[in-house]
Order: structure tokens, then sequence, then C-alpha cells
């Protein structure tokens, strides 16, 4: 039976990793992701949840044993936030490159000095080159579909690749709302249990990760891009069948909203693309054609949806909840490339807000949108970077 | 108990044409591991000297399944196979970590003491050459007092870590030295830890040709030599009680024991040794097994509550 249940959008990761019946977590507690490791620490410690609960001393070693779990041939989860993720950094490399499909919540959380436990994206993007699928979410909803649509794409033969599944910290990770859980019998249809090609095994002894060389070192990463590209396509397909069981569906690689004739979309991460939905309908109102476009998958990257995206539009107006330091926000990078050989480009304009948790209300995206309609008109981007409410 | 050489199994799980240098301690002793275990093992291999000579994809010389791993997470990884294997109802595998000094005293000791807290059920071996061999010969935190290294030119002015006894006041329940010279101190070791349920460790000295600048002929000489001068010291911690094995048991007393000299003096890394420095080694050993004699001849079980002696 479907159960409603109203809760954070942590305590929903973990309700989702019980339900995507996961079989290793090993876990190091940091704000604000903690409260996820908690619930399962509970539902472990309980029996509700049939999991083995490894209590690692650091998020390295997090990833090192969800590294040797998931070589074991099991399903593994973890998850962290900001100094968490930037520790394992190393072992991300390890977990993509040893094609291992381990399911990660990222709670997005500013890194330091100084100290600030808020929402800022720069901590997964900084990952960008990891080898990791990258899921960012909007609502709670999403945070529990992605994760168990996550395990389905990971652990597809043409992908093995491991994913984040990224929310914001407090704006989801504390914040209550109504999620469906969905009836467990039909989770366990759609995502059957985890059957790995490879684990390591007496009866059949591989070395893995040993030395390899440069006449075949090439191959291995060629693989690796070759997946995350099969990834851009089953993503989409994933989604819609699990809207087909579940009701839900979050628009695969990119969600977009009222963007068929706009002039100017609004391209977001994240939160900033529920609140920009409000802010496109207020200026609809006052006559402004435009809409906006969620970048739900950041790797793979949907540089073709941004592509045709483009073709009908006149400007491209970026919000960033993160910053690439010496270059702009990385989803203005990102797209400025993926468009770069197309012949007809939109204008772009690049914004900078919300950085360490600061708010950005649909009245702050508002505000982006009319500048941005304004050099619109004027078919001039007058300022390459633009901090929104910066003290001067 | 073994007790010959002879009762080994002829089965072999360190294929040839690996690539360890001439005299290698650590290949001796991954051979005799092997012996001891069978093949129903699954090795934990961070960065270290055992990354490398096994040789290049697409080829091993492991014929028992091997996880490669980061130079710190040999007792990490552990912990994700082993809950692996019991989520898979596995249960006649044993996990070895098998990692180097570096990686062990050095930048995995965080992750090693972590696995042990949690009563990891794995076997970890630190094959000690008192180096980081792999990259060159650098010094690590296992390098002994006086000792040549490429970052230590003149001598390493610092002493070597008690690894055993930091494992042993972690309340695991078994700690063991070793040295491939003993091959059948060792294997019987191995063989005793696999039967023991929780994190087991062992510490074996592991004499390197290359870093200690001997020739390749007398790496079993060294080790031995080790042993006889009371630097190497073969004991066991079992449920935190203290017992010295054969043949170190029978030099507690101090003549028994030979000089320090015999064993510092074969190895090019100690050349550098300034005047005093040979008398200095020998007061500490002798120090030391002042303290292996009171251990030894203690009837207290736990090792933490040591501490005092």
């Amino acid at each position: 039976m479907v159960q409603t249940v109203i809760d954070t959008a942590n305590h929903i990761a973990a309700y989702a990793a019980k339900a995507a019946r996961v079989q290793v977590v090993a876990a190091y507690p940091i704000t604000p992701q903690t409260s996820i490791v908690e619930r399962i620490a509970e539902m472990v410690e309980s029996g509700e949840m049939k999991a083995e609960y490894i209590r690692v001393e650091s998020e390295h070693s997090a990833m090192a044993a969800c590294i040797g779990a998931a070589a074991g041939g099991v399903r593994t989860f973890t998850a962290t936030s900001s100094h968490g993720l930037a520790l394992m950094h190393e072992a991300l490399h390890w977990a993509s490159g040893s094609r291992l499909p381990i399911i990660m919540p990222v709670v997005n959380r500013a890194l330091g000095p100084g100290w600030n436990i808020w929402a800022d994206l720069t901590d997964s993007l900084s990952q960008r080159d990891t080898g990791w699928i990258q899921f960012y979410c909007a609502d709670n909803q999403e945070v529990f579909d992605t994760i168990i649509q996550a395990y389905k794409l990971c652990e597809n033969e043409r992908v093995l690749l491991p994913a984040m599944i990224c929310s914001e910290a407090f704006i989801l990770s504390h914040t209550y709302m109504p999620v469906e859980i969905p009836d467990q019998e039909r989770i366990d249809e759609f995502l059957p249990s985890y059957k790995p090609k490879w684990f390591l095994d007496v009866n059949n002894p591989f070395s893995h990760g040993n030395i390899v060389p440069p006449e075949w070192y090439m191959e291995f990463r060629y693989m690796i891009h070759e997946a995350m590209e099969n990834a851009k396509q089953l993503i989409p397909e994933i989604d819609k069948e699990y809207g087909k069981y579940f009701g839900f569906e979050h628009g695969g690689l990119v969600e977009k909203y009222r963007c068929e004739d706009a002039d100017l979309i609004l391209l977001t991460m994240g939160t900033l693309g529920s609140e920009a939905k409000t802010a496109v309908d207020n200026l609809r109102k006052e006559g402004l054609k435009i809409g906006t476009a969620r970048v739900r998958v950041f790797r793979p990257f949907p540089k073709e949806e941004i592509r045709k995206l483009a073709e009908n539009t006149q400007m491209f107006t970026i919000i960033n909840r993160a910053i690439s330091f010496g270059m702009e926000g990385f989803l203005t990078e990102e797209t400025k490339a993926a468009l770069y050989n197309q012949k007809d480009r939109p204008l772009i304009a690049g914004f900078i807000a919300g950085l360490g948790g600061r708010d950005v209300s649909f009245k702050t995206i508002e505000k982006i949108a009319k500048k941005s309609a304004e050099w619109m008109q004027k078919g001039e981007v007058e300022k390459e970077i633009v901090w929104v409410d910066l003290k001067e | 108990m073994m007790k010959q050489i002879r009762e080994l199994s002829r089965e072999e799980y360190l294929l040839k044409g690996h690539i360890a240098c001439a005299g290698c301690g650590l290949a001796i002793s991954l051979r005799l591991l092997f012996k001891a275990l069978g093949n129903k093992v699954i090795m934990v291999v961070p960065a270290c000297c055992t990354s490398v000579i096994p040789g290049p994809f697409p080829y091993t010389s492991f014929a028992v399944p091997v996880q490669n791993m980061l130079f710190e997470t040999a007792a990490s990884t552990a912990s994700g196979v082993v809950a692996a294997l019991r989520q898979r109802g596995v249960k006649d595998v044993t996990v070895v970590s098998w990692a180097g000094d570096g990686g062990t005293f050095d930048i995995g000791i965080q992750a090693l003491s972590g696995a042990v807290e949690r009563e990891t059920n794995f076997i970890y071996i630190c094959y000690d050459n008192e180096a980081y061999g792999n990259t060159g010969i650098q010094r690590s935190g296992a390098t002994p007092y006086g000792a040549w290294t490429t970052t230590t030119p003149t001598g390493k002015r610092q002493r070597k870590k008690d690894m055993a006894f930091i494992m042993a006041a972690h309340r695991i329940p078994y700690v063991a030295t070793a040295c491939p010279s003993y091959p059948m101190d060792f294997i019987n070791k191995v063989r005793k830890a696999k039967e023991i349920k929780g994190s087991k460790f062992i510490h074996l000295l592991a004499p390197c040709p290359t870093g200690w600048r001997y020739d390749t002929s007398k790496t079993v000489e060294i080790g031995r030599l080790a042993v006889q001068t009371g630097m190497w010291v073969l004991f066991e911690i079992e449920y935190g009680k203290f017992k010295l094995n054969p043949p170190s048991d029978r030099l507690v007393d101090k003549a028994k024991r030979k000089p320090v000299k015999e064993y510092l003096a074969l190895q090019g890394r100690f050349r550098t040794l300034k005047e005093g420095d040979i008398e200095k080694i020998q007061k500490w050993v002798d120090e030391d097994w002042e303290r292996y004699r009171k251990l030894a001849s203690s009837s207290v079980s736990d090792f933490a509550l040591h501490g005092k002696i």
C-alpha cells in the first residue's frame, strides 16, 4: 500500500535506502547529513532494515568500506556533505574506476573556512570529474524517487557507475514535506535484487585494480566515458518507467517549465528550480515570455537537451548556487561549453546567488530575470558574472 | 600446530612470474601466507610493493581474489568486504589485509585503528620492510633509528613506533610478530589467527635487500640475525596475554643474545651510524627486553592493563 509520510528529505533518503533493500551502509556523521545515517542506524538496530551498518571513523573510510562491500557483491549505500565529501575525493575516483554502483546522497553544504553548514552546491560540483553520476533534487519526493531510480540505473550493465543524489542543506534536508512511499512489493518489482556481474569470489579469483600500463589505461577511461553516455540515454527512460509504476516523473535529465515559447529561460539546479517556477508564473503575468529549466543531472551533462532548448530562445539566464573561483558558476561554464559549436546561440548571463545558505526567494529570481530581460532587449550581456545581493 | 615444512600443501597461490626483487622478504612471506590459508581467502592490498609485484593487467600472479585499494584503506576496505560476505552468507572465507609499513604505521593507521575498534573479523598483516620500498626507500614511521633512506640520507634520528603494542592497546584478541626466516612460526600464527573471531594483527619483519643494502642471498640470514640479536622479537599477545615464542623465548638472558652490531654491520643502510649509535641501539634493545621479561612473567590477562610496566 502506498504510504504518505510527512518528513524531512534526510529521513526520506533513509527510507529510500530501506526500500531499495540496501545491504551494506558505511557512514560517518557530518552536519547536515547526519540524520540520514541516524535514521538508518535506528532501522538497522530495530531489525526493520536488514543491512550491515559499518560505523567508520572517517568519510574516507566510509567510501573505502563501500568500495569493499560493493566489490564484495552487495548493494551499498553511504551519505555525506561538504568536507566529508572532500575527504572522500580520492576514493570517489576509485569507486567509479572500479565500476561499482554505490549510491550516495550528498546534502549540499558550504565548504570552510569559515565554518558554514548551510546550502551551497560547490561541494559536489567540485567533484564533477570523479566519474560519478550526479543528480540534483528539488523536493523530498524527488529525493526518494531518485535514490530508487539511481540503483536501477547504476546497476545496469551498460552503466556500472556510482551516483550522488544531491539535495540542499536545510532547504530540503531538514524540511518536512509530504512524500508518497510506494508499496514495497512494487518497488521490488521495479528494482529487483542486485546481481553483480563480478565480485570478489574465491571460486572465480580476479585481481581488481592492479597495475594498468599505458597500452590499456585509456581504454578503461574510454569505457567510463561510454558508460556516462549510456546513462544519459537511460536516465529519461528509467524516470518514465518509474512514472508509470508510481506516478512520479522528474523531467529525466532536465525538468522544463513553460519553456515552449519562452524568449528567456532561467537555467537552475536543485531547489532554485522550484523557486524559479513561482518567479516564472509571476513574470508571465507581467507579459514576459519566460520559462525555466532545471538541470537535474549534471553528470552526464545533458548537452543535447541544452542545445535543443537553445534553438528557440533568445537568452539563457543561469543561476548558480556555487562558484568555480577564477571562472564562473559551474552550470554557466558547462552550458556555454555545450553551445559553442552551435550556429545560433542565445545570449548567456551568469548569476551567482545564495552561497553558504543565503536565501534566494522567487523575488530574488524575479529581480535576476528582469535584469536579464533588459539585456535581452539591448541584445547584449553587460556583465559576465553578477553576484546577487553582494555587500560591496 | 605444524612442525615441519614438509607438512605444508604443495599448492601455490602466488604464481611464478611475479616481479618482486631477488631476495624479497615479502614475496617469501606471501607464499607462506597462502601455504597457511589455502585459497579460501580474499586479499585487500593497498598501495605498496605488493600492488606492483603481481605484474600489470591483463596478468596477475595471484591465484586468489584481490581487491587492490588506496594507500590508507587496507583496513577500511576489508570492513566492507567482511560485511558483504556476511550479507551473502559466506562463512568459510578469510579476509586478509596485506599492507606495508607505510600503509600501516603512517597513512593507514587511522583506518586500521578504526577497523579493529569495530572488531572487524579479519587478519591484518603488516609486512614491514622499514621504509617506503615501492617508491624507492623513503623513511617511514617503521624505519629504525640510524637507518639510511633516501629521505634520511644521514640516517634517521628517531626511533621506530612499537606497532604491535599499539595494536595490543586496542584490546584485540590476537597480536603477533613474525619473520619469514622462521616460516613455521609465521604459518602457525596465521593459522591460529584464522580460527580466532575478531581483529587479528600480525607484524611481520620482511627483510628487503634493495632498501637495507645487503646481498640478495642473505634475506633469511638477516631475518635470523634480527631475532638472534633481539632487535626483532617473536611473540604473541593472545586475548591480552603476552608470550614469547621460540627462539625469542630463549633470549631473555642478555648473554644469550648476539650483540646488535652483528645485525647492523651486515646492512649498508646502517653505514651512516654515528659514534655511540650502536651502544645507544644496544641499550634500547636491552631495555625493551626488560619489558618483555616482565610481560612474559606477568599473569595479567588484559594487555592494556600493562601500561605501568
